[in-house]
């Protein structure tokens, strides 16, 4: 299976997307902003980072980017898709989930290990967690609130596309604790935590048996190399 | 050059953190009678020649990429107000799409 990360202006975590993605089993492909070319891929990861330097709204000129038009053409066709922070601002921005990003309630930039809720596992990247099960990755954001309208986000709550809820502590004032979408496919994810930062023992978040081993991040990944698998 | 200006704001019934910390600012150097502050962007747009059509597409410009309607809402589109265009009485209130 090959899926393809793509590179825009500031993307910062896309080294880290394709670690996450050879360690799940698959080949990583570079893709680039200002191609028109997803190069065969089965499945694409939108990073974290900090593209066009938030100018505008976080992810805004990047989901209006060349490579764009694809991403959203192959995610309308079913392919997975999963949006990082920064992917999870871009993939709201062209319109692929619903809502909206916004700065932090509390003003500032945090950092910390995450735990949270997983609420949907018939997703393509999520298949591999059980209903409910609870996990610890990174989240580093400066705008992660998540908002919607009421009727959006009765609608997101109703069709159950709410994919993580924030547990423990709700870290940027995100409505109902969302911490991650998916789109009525299931195709389509993102969320503001960093999966990729949390694959390999040595350089996760810390778990009760040993520091930095926490690797919850890789199911993300081997979910979408399992499904691919299954369908060959 | 014509210059067409874009007015963005937040949504008003959003918390607007950067607005907040100004106004606590200003709250902590004496300013209590400032009750409060929001922050939203102005765009500054150079045309060739202002006419119907280009404030048509502006507007559609300020809609789908210079604002966001999830979170944001575009408060006025119009010609700078030093241009001819601006002056010519009902030329403003034409261009003006308030809302």
């Amino acid at each position: 299976m090959r899926v393809g990360v793509v590179t825009f202006p500031g993307s910062l975590d896309e080294r880290d997307a394709q670690r996450a993605v050879r360690l799940a089993g698959a080949e990583p492909v570079e893709l680039w902003h200002s191609d028109h070319d997803l190069q065969g891929v089965d499945a694409i990861v939108l990073p974290g980072g900090f593209s066009y330097g938030d100018y505008l709204r976080c992810g805004a000129i990047a989901a209006h980017s060349p490579i764009m038009r694809e991403v959203v053409d192959a995610a309308n066709s079913g392919m997975p898709v999963l949006g990082i922070c920064n992917g999870f601002q871009v993939l709201v921005e062209a319109h692929l989930l619903p809502g909206g990003l916004i700065r932090n309630d509390h003003g500032q930039f945090v950092r910390r290990d995450q735990q949270l809720r997983v609420e949907n596992t018939s997703t393509a990247w999520t298949s591999g967690f059980e209903q409910g099960q609870e996990i610890t990755i990174p989240l580093k954001n400066g705008e992660g609130g998540f908002i919607a309208d009421a009727e959006t986000l009765a609608r997101i709550e109703g069709e159950g596309l709410v994919t993580f809820r924030y547990v423990g502590l709700n870290p940027n004032g995100s409505l109902n604790d969302i911490a991650g979408l998916t789109n009525e496919r299931g195709n389509v994810v993102g969320l503001m935590p960093h999966p990729e930062h949390a694959v390999e023992a040595g350089f996760g978040p810390d778990t009760s048996t040993r520091m930095r081993s926490g690797v919850d991040g890789l199911t993300f990944f081997t979910s979408v190399v399992e499904q691919a698998l299954a369908r060959a | 050059m014509p210059t067409i200006v874009v007015d963005v704001m937040p949504k008003a019934e959003l918390l607007d953190p950067a607005g907040k910390a100004v106004a606590g600012s200003l709250a902590r150097q004496g300013k209590a009678h400032i009750s409060g502050v929001r922050i939203g962007k102005r765009f500054e747009i150079t045309v060739d020649e202002v006419n119907e059509a280009v404030l048509a597409e502006v507007r559609e410009i300020a809609e789908s990429m210079l604002s966001n309607s999830v979170i944001e809402d575009v408060i006025d589109v119009r010609v700078a107000e030093d241009h001819p265009a601006a002056n010519a009485g009902e030329a403003h209130a034409e261009a003006s799409v308030s809302r």
